[in-house]
């Protein structure tokens, strides 16, 4: 049904006029900040969303897109308002009602499918008495007739045995299950429109696809308009039918979603289209042999933890095998849970290794003392996912960048100086950032700072454990491109961690597939995209967004 | 099967928190032992030295003996660790009676000042948090958010001072001498109740706005529920969590406070006995006191965590339900 | 990936998520406080009480003339006189040496002892950890005022045994705090990455784990300090601290005791003193925690 509602939308276009279910008309909201002056984040937008479309609404971090989503249902934050422009719902306007009005609307019209599914459950009530919220708020059916109406909603949405799922908790139900609880709660009501927050941002590709199936189903089912706000460049050409791309609170870009993908007008919807990893077709980087010897040789690696006493351990890594030859890059994919993050780790010399060796430099790592373990780390480093906690918020970017270096350190302060300096252009940052603390910095300039860190021991070997997942897509793409040059310079091996096959076609040489704890297929980049072995990286190359359109 | 190992799991718990209870209470033993009885500092010694006795040497090596102070100390401390687990907490020099005839007679009269003066301390922590996060305006908010901050700036026994100043002095309304039963524990129970509540309402209005920022309040609101109904429904059960948590340090204020309101009051109980025994280091007495309010802070905790599984469903037994 | 959802939208003071983008630096000085200004001169005229009394009285703390006893506040008296027609405003001032000293002696063995103990728990682990706060668990079972008595009856009465009785009830909170910052900054990829780029222990302690630990634990000092400031004025009160005639804080109100009903300023004065200072350092403290970046 993916490629049909495509095909839809320019005959949807057609339909002679019809009252849009929401019709934004100049919206402009404001923040106020601590000092009681405004800053306004959305700038006249207008945007339409006829029943049962569906609307992307695409943008980057502080792109305004979700601030125009809550100001549509009418939840900004206390500190925001609506300066200017209607809201119009079904061809009235709800900008000026009161809480108490919009009360009534919410969740009967409009509903919400929220972000991060773990957060918006709450934690002390079943997750039946979620759904049965929205009929008790706004229905007066009586309570036998509602519990039977949950477990219907529990059953459509794809809980199997709702009748004892209705009865558990959050924390006994998978994200992906958490979040067709939030989706049952969010259509109970049949309302004419759904906004779906990043709705499936938090979620691993698999699963984020089957909850994507499912939204459409229950679309075509009820007819119902959806508000899609994403990141993800991908998601929306997959599902929308049309896209309005935003940035700092302006439209850039409107239109239907083959419109926007083949002739994009805005120089930055260009830009997004060509940093978007999962877009990409035939851009995969040019393979590279390496050289003659491995920087990095993996032998049959398995890492089990204690689980308690009297419990069997667990197995977080079984049985991986990987050689990574000098100057290449080796990526590692797989979802949350698949172990990835553990052979990372163990790579790092973080732990021990249950079972299996591990080879860096022509070192074998496992068998280090402290003090072995010590010098060692001068040819491995980590980069670690989130720029934000890796940093200290307390210490000044030029002694970040030059601590690896006291700890080895017979270096003179001159000296120290400079190769920092060096550093920072490397990485190309200005050097006006020396005296500068983390906080003062945007996440890609910390991620940059992070890489600088890495490399100043002049190791032979970069972990990037999600280097660039917490980043914005455009950021994403220079960080990227930022690794290759200083690859080719320094002639570096990359071990490459991601959850985003997407990014690896750009990035890697060779691959590894993990799944619950299992290396499950390995090969060159090319190999397993074109020809992938197992059901899993099969399915998990189906599920990347954005694929559907390249792939007739 | 599952249920089978999580009533284990459940046993075993229980049977580890009760343990590790009985421990701290045999340290808590061990340490008022070595404080009050293992270190210089003599109750015998301070009367029946007194010269107006005129006991000879040796009748008070003999009194001494019959209150077994002259065995070596880790005889002393079985002896007496063994007497405190049959319920006899040995003499009071100073009384003369056994410390749990004393107890017997004080421990009623602060339970119940205690008693109410916590619940007094409840329901003025509960108003204030309340009435703060429903507040439509900001000032009303503001002011009841101070509140307790200057609650427990104030130190309990001049507030005791300044209560009977007002409504015994100035406005008499309570009589200082003799008042009625029940007038007269409106005052001790106020001066209990206000530095008690200081904290309770610190950490209910912390949490409750802790709560408020959690995504599924907002999903809740995008459902319709209102910021009443949001409230009843989804911050407070979250929101008295975290106040459960406080519930040990509150009692130890609780006997604290009861001790220096039955000071300013002149009010007999626990405290008044405490203040005799270190006025006269009666040390036999001091002892029982504390080791009995460390069972009560042990009691106290140990229920709290045998609670909390029932009221936060996330600390049921982790037996793999990850699916 | 954007951190702003829907969802935040009830938080009061959410703003729109900028991950992207720089955030400014919140300057201690931004923004004046007034309630945070005053509290720091509170602070400023006792620390001057403390330290140069004579500033602020010319009149005697221990000895009054018989004739001007019990004078209400007001002519030459600021704050009225005692029994022993003493001045009020000189004792109080006066005794700010005993009740501060008293205090700096409480929170310096709580800081000490209590930070040794939660830094060494929280970085050695293993059955060190266990140990230490199995003590840490019996010194909270016992109720701060009635450990306080426990060690008074044995050291004796006295402002410093005081100040020391209180010290080591004190002792616990900081040993959990420092524990627990301890194990949240070791638990934090920086400290992570600095292991991982060749630091020894000793050098990660002094340059990652102290530094961002000690926030907390300077709020935990400002707040305990005001919490000495109470626990030992009620030692005094209950005679178990300085002996007379010492001006000690709580020793004025329990002796203003007998006057309540003729000379109500002998207790509501030095009353008012003691919750303008504990008032100031739990307003203190409250802005040392907010400053984290």
């Amino acid at each position: 049904m993916n490629g049909a509602l495509t095909e839809l939308a320019p005959a949807l276009e057609s339909v002679p006029v019809q009252v849009p279910v929401l019709e934004l008309r100049n919206l402009s909201v404001s923040y106020a900040d601590g000092h009681r002056t405004l800053r306004r984040v959305v700038h006249d937008v207008s945007l339409s969303v006829a029943p049962g479309e569906v609307l992307a609404l695409v943008g980057e971090s502080g792109s305004g897109k979700s601030t125009t989503a809550q100001a549509v249902i009418g939840l900004l934050a206390g500190n925001g308002r609506i300066d200017g422009g209607a809201i119009m719902l079904n061809g009235t306007d709800i900008s000026g009602w009161s809480q108490k009005r919009l009360e009534a609307i919410r969740g009967q019209k409009i509903s919400l499918i929220p972000q991060d599914p773990t957060s918006s459950l709450n934690p002390v009530l079943t997750v039946g008495a979620h759904v049965d919220e929205v009929l008790r708020l706004h229905t007066k059916l009586p309570k036998d007739q509602r519990r039977q109406r949950v477990l219907e909603l529990l059953e459509r949405v794809g809980i199997p045995d709702p009748s004892r799922r209705a009865k558990q908790f959050a924390h006994e139900l998978s994200g992906g299950m958490k979040q067709r609880v939030l989706i049952a709660a969010a259509i109970a009501l049949q309302p004419q429109l759904i906004i779906a927050d990043e709705a499936t941002s938090a979620l691993d590709v698999t699963v984020q696809q089957r909850i994507l199936d499912l939204v459409d189903d229950l679309r075509t089912e009820f007819g119902t308009a959806v508000l899609f706000v994403t990141h993800d460049l991908g998601v929306a050409a997959d599902r929308a039918d049309r896209i309005v791309v935003l940035k700092g609170g302006q439209v850039q870009e409107h239109g239907t979603t083959a419109d926007v993908l083949r002739t994009p007008s805005s120089p930055y919807t260009r830009q997004l289209l060509a940093d978007a990893p999962s877009i990409l077709t035939g851009n995969a980087r040019e393979f590279r042999a390496g050289g003659a010897d491995n920087a990095v040789e993996v032998r049959n690696l398995v890492q089990d933890f204690p689980t308690g006493r009297n419990l069997p351990d667990f197995r977080a890594v079984d049985d991986v095998s990987f050689n990574v030859p000098r100057g290449t890059t080796h990526a590692i994919v797989g979802e949350s849970g698949s172990g990835k993050t553990t052979t990372a780790r163990a790579l790092a010399g973080f732990h021990r290794p249950t079972e299996g060796t591990i080879v860096i430099a022509g070192q074998d790592v496992t068998g280090l003392d402290a003090k072995g373990l010590r010098r060692f780390r001068q040819q491995v480093q980590l980069v670690y996912q989130n720029p934000f906690t890796s940093l200290d918020p307390r210490q000044t970017i030029a002694r970040i960048i030059e601590e690896p270096l006291l700890n080895f350190g017979t270096i003179p302060k001159p000296r120290r100086k400079e190769v920092v300096k060096e550093l920072l252009e490397r990485v190309r940052l200005p050097e006006a950032l020396l005296h500068k603390h983390p906080h003062e910095l945007s996440g890609g300039q910390r991620q940059r700072v992070a890489i600088a860190r890495a490399l100043v021991l002049k190791p032979q070997v970069l972990i990037l454990d999600e280097a660039v997942s917490a980043l914005d897509v455009t950021v994403q793409s220079q960080i990227l491109a930022l690794l290759e040059d200083l690859q080719q310079e320094l002639e570096l091996s990359y071990v490459f961690i991601t959850h985003d096959l997407a990014v690896v076609r750009q990035i890697a040489d060779t691959v590894s597939v993990m799944s619950g704890g299992r290396q499950v297929e390995i090969g060159t980049v090319s190999e397993v995209f074109a020809n992938p072995q197992h059901p899993y990286t099969q399915a998990l190359i189906n599920a990347i967004p954005g694929n559907r359109k390249a792939q007739p | 099967m599952a249920s089978g190992s999580t009533s284990t799991d459940m046993q075993r718990y229980l049977l580890n928190r009760i343990g590790q209870a009985a421990l701290v209470l045999w340290a808590a033993f061990t340490v008022a032992f070595v404080l009050l009885q293992a270190l210089p500092g003599d109750a015998l010694m301070i009367k029946y030295q007194n010269p107006d006795l005129g006991l000879s040497p040796a009748e008070i090596q003999d009194i001494r003996a019959s209150y077994g102070a002259d065995s070596p100390l880790f005889v002393q401390y079985l002896n007496t660790l063994g007497d405190f687990l049959r319920g006899n907490f040995g003499y009071s020099v100073q009384a003369g009676v056994p410390v749990v005839e004393q107890l017997a007679a004080s421990v009623p009269a602060t339970l119940s000042l205690a008693g109410l003066g916590f619940l007094a301390a409840v329901v003025l922590a509960l108003a204030i948090a309340f009435l703060s996060s429903l507040s439509e305006f900001a000032w009303l908010r503001n002011a009841l958010i101070a509140l307790p901050s200057i609650f427990v700036s104030v130190p309990v026994f001049w507030l005791g001072i300044v209560l009977i100043q007002i409504f015994s002095f100035q406005l008499k309304l309570i009589p200082v001498i003799n008042p009625p039963a029940g007038l007269g524990l409106i005052l001790p129970v106020a001066t209990l109740a206000i530095p008690i509540s200081a904290p309770l309402a610190q950490v209910l209005i912390r949490s409750i706005d802790d709560v408020r920022t959690q995504p599924f309040v907002g999903v809740a609101r995008s459902r319709g529920g209102s910021n009443a109904w949001v409230l009843s429904h989804h911050v407070v059960r979250n929101a008295i969590l975290p106040t459960l948590t406080i519930a040990g340090v509150l009692l130890g204020e609780l006997i604290g406070g009861a001790v220096v309101t039955e000071t300013v009051f002149g009010r007999t109980g626990v405290g008044q006995l405490t203040q005799q025994a270190v006025n006269s280091q009666d040390v036999a007495v001091l002892q029982a006191v504390v080791v009995l309010a460390a069972t009560a802070f042990v009691l106290v905790n140990l229920a709290v965590d045998l609670m909390y599984p029932v009221l936060d469903p996330r600390l049921k037994r982790k037996t793999g339900a990850l699916t | 990936m954007s951190q702003t959802t829907l969802t935040s939208a009830t938080a009061r003071t959410a703003g729109p998520g900028l991950d992207g983008t720089p955030r400014r630096r919140r300057l201690l000085g931004s923004r004046i406080q007034p309630g945070l200004l005053l509290s720091w001169l509170v602070l400023g005229i006792v620390t001057l009480w403390v330290i140069a009394p004579g500033l602020f009285t010319s009149q005697s703390a221990t000895s009054g003339t018989a004739r001007e006893k019990l004078l209400p506040p007001g002519g030459g008296h600021l704050l009225g006189t005692d029994e022993l027609g003493r001045d009020l405003f000189s004792r109080i001032v006066h005794g700010s040496v005993h009740s501060v000293s008293g205090a700096l002696v409480a929170v310096a063995v709580g800081l000490i002892v209590g930070t040794f103990l939660g830094l060494l728990a929280g970085s050695v682990g293993g059955i060190t950890d266990s140990v230490v706060m199995r003590i840490v668990d019996v010194l909270l079972s016992i109720p701060g005022l009635l450990l306080s008595l426990s060690i008074i009856i044995i050291l004796g009465f006295g402002t410093v045994n005081a100040a020391i009785a209180v010290g080591i009830g004190s002792v616990a909170s900081f040993a959990r705090l420092s524990r627990s910052e301890v194990l949240r900054v070791r638990r934090s990829d920086f400290v992570e990455a600095a292991f991982g780029s060749g630091g020894t222990f000793a050098a990660v302690l002094r340059r990652h784990i102290l530094p961002n630990s000690a926030g907390p634990v300077l709020a935990l000092v400002a707040l305990q300090f005001g919490s000495a400031i109470l626990a030992i004025s009620t030692l005094g009160f209950l005679g178990y601290g300085a002996p007379p005639p010492t001006p000690e804080w709580g020793l004025l109100i329990a002796e203003g005791r007998s006057y309540l009903a003729t000379a109500w300023w002998l207790t509501t004065y030095p009353g008012l003193v003691v919750v303008a200072v504990v008032l100031s350092t739990n307003r203190i403290s409250h802005s040392v925690r907010k400053v984290q970046p």
